[in-house]
């Protein structure tokens, strides 16, 4: 059974002369288990994958199934008990006037918990937040401990499915490091499947082990990352892409290369 | 004359920046030191660095309760600490200019951008409408906006952030800086933009002969476009080498943010996490005077 499946899916915005297209017959496929990166340029419509997925455009087309149910214009309760969405701006996606307590609080309980003060204490662990950040609201915490928030936000109601639109890239390096690691183990743990959406091709080369490229609406080219690696690219605009991210490495390369000579 | 190193265009000796909060003051800039010739300087160091700061504090665009001191910062000899708020103004924009991270907030949205352009020519220039127009126009042509006079009468909504970027550029070089300081100038754009951004900037700044410090917390484009780089951490420089040696760099700090980026070319498990260690806040600040 394959966690994510689209196919043919178009998705616009506005009506008649006003109409944009920003989904064009996208079709890609993420067994469970597995994770999956859309890269592209801001308005080539990875993000708004996302959003037709979890219902938040109702104008789509298509065919759309998660973990073997195929999506009708609705989602019910059980559909977010499956997928959950991590977004890209934690200082605007958690209440500025909640505390992290109500934030999964709440979430726990729109999903039926009963054991919630437990699963909050154990939610705060597998982020690696303490139980000292409970009672803390988001203006006290720090871009990488909101993130965690968000992410723990997201596993509350025991997802298997995350959508994780460009997570790290509000983030300094190092903290982007800390979360690209606990994303990696909580898949190991959890069995998570991905589907995540970013710009930078390095962060979706470490999470990911296929990739979606899309230009204009349209997915150009799916490749695995191995081949992305060895820039096997078919796709000018792929290749284009590559050469952009490698062009910043590869003064790194030449750096190395010098101190060994 | 006196001014040993008079190919330096900016000497900053000793620069702090204090911010007075309730609990006592907090020193955004310790005390930092740097020269800048005809080069591109780097600075990098993550958000909370200082590293924005300083470049706001050469302009001297702390506002207050925020205080600026420094032994002197001197642009070819003058000391700007010396100055007046309404000599400054003549500094700002026709000596040293400066590019924000996002042109959708620094450009009016209710004016057109060509008019902005040549608004910011009539300042420093005394010329006419049209001569301002015509140098305008010139300027989109160099940063090779393709169809200028069409792009002239566009309102900031109705261009791209590349595009935005580009104007922001024309705009700021338009009055011959000297020194112009770009301030995360492409952290909002694509990957595929921002290459084509910095070749711009890059080219006009070696064509005119200015210096460039291009303030970042991309490790990897700060060492592919600079010559030189100062680490910042905690208001203060850690390191300082030439960019294409960065990766080359000791201190453990900066070895540390280089080893956190996921890298195309080299796989790994898991990435490594930047481990700080409290003594680096008390390290003494190192000098970036050349």
């Amino acid at each position: 059974m394959s966690g994510i499946l689209i196919d043919g899916l178009n998705v616009w915005f506005g009506e008649h002369e006003m109409r944009v297209d920003a989904v064009k017959g996208a079709s890609i496929s993420v067994p469970e288990g597995g994770s999956f990166g859309l890269v592209g340029e801001s308005g080539s419509g990875k993000s708004t994958i996302l959003r037709a997925l979890t219902g938040l455009v109702p104008t789509w087309n298509g065919y759309m199934e998660v973990l073997g149910t195929p999506l009708g214009a609705k989602r019910d309760r059980s559909f977010y008990r499956k997928v959950q969405m991590v977004f890209q701006d934690p200082y605007a996606s958690l209440h500025p006037r909640h505390s992290v307590d109500q934030v999964l609080g709440e979430t726990l309980s729109l999903h039926g918990f009963r054991d919630i003060d437990a699963r909050i204490s154990k939610l705060l662990d597998d982020v690696g937040l303490g139980a000292s950040f409970r009672f803390r609201y988001p203006h006290q915490l720090s871009g990488g401990q909101r993130q965690r928030v968000a992410i723990a936000r997201a596993l509350a109601p025991e997802p298997q499915i995350l959508l994780l639109d460009e997570p790290t890239s509000a983030l300094d390096v190092s903290v982007q490091a800390e979360i690209l690691n606990l994303l990696s183990d909580l898949r190991k743990e959890r069995n998570l499947t991905y589907l995540m959406v970013s710009h930078n091709l390095a962060v979706v080369g470490h999470i990911c082990s296929s990739i979606a490229v899309m230009q204009l609406g349209e997915i150009v080219e799916t490749l695995s990352v191995e081949q992305m690696r060895a820039q096997e690219t078919q796709h000018p605009y792929t290749k284009h892409l590559l050469a952009s991210s490698l062009g910043a490495i590869k003064g790194d390369g030449s750096g190395a290369d010098r101190a060994h000579g | 004359m006196t001014n040993g190193a008079d190919n330096n265009l900016l000497e900053i000796q000793d620069l702090w920046v204090k911010f007075p909060t309730r609990s006592g003051i907090f020193d955004a800039v310790r005390g930092i030191s740097f020269s800048l010739g005809r080069e591109r300087l780097g600075i990098v160091g993550e958000s909370g660095s200082g590293k924005s700061m300083t470049g706001r504090a050469i302009l001297r665009l702390i506002r207050p309760p925020g205080i600026v001191s420094a032994a002197r910062i001197d642009l070819e000899g003058e000391n700007l600490m010396e100055l007046s708020e309404r000599q400054m103004r003549s500094v700002r924009g026709q000596r040293i200019s400066m590019i924000m991270q996002d042109p959708k907030f620094s450009l009016n949205p209710v004016m057109r951008v060509g008019e902005q352009i040549s608004e910011a020519y009539r300042l420093h220039a005394n010329t006419s409408k049209a001569a301002a127009k015509r140098k305008s126009l010139e300027m989109l042509e160099a940063v090779k906006i393709r169809d200028p006079e069409r792009v002239y009468s566009l309102f900031p909504h109705e261009v791209s952030g590349g595009m935005g970027q580009r104007i922001m550029i024309a705009m700021m070089m338009i009055p011959d800086p000297k020194i112009l300081i770009a301030d995360e100038p492409t952290s909002a754009l694509d990957v595929s933009v921002q290459m084509q951004v910095l070749e711009i900037m890059d080219n006009l700044v070696r064509d005119r002969g200015m210096g460039l410090i291009f303030i970042s917390h991309d490790l990897n484009l700060v060492s592919a476009f600079c010559d030189r780089v100062l680490i910042m951490y905690a208001g203060r420089v850690i390191e300082t080498c030439r960019a294409d040696r960065l990766h080359e760099a000791k201190h453990p700090y900066t070895r540390g943010l280089l080893n956190s980026l996921p890298r195309l070319d080299a796989p790994v498990e898991r990435l490594e996490v930047l481990k700080r260690d409290p003594a680096w806040r008390d390290e003494d600040s190192i000098s970036g005077q050349t």
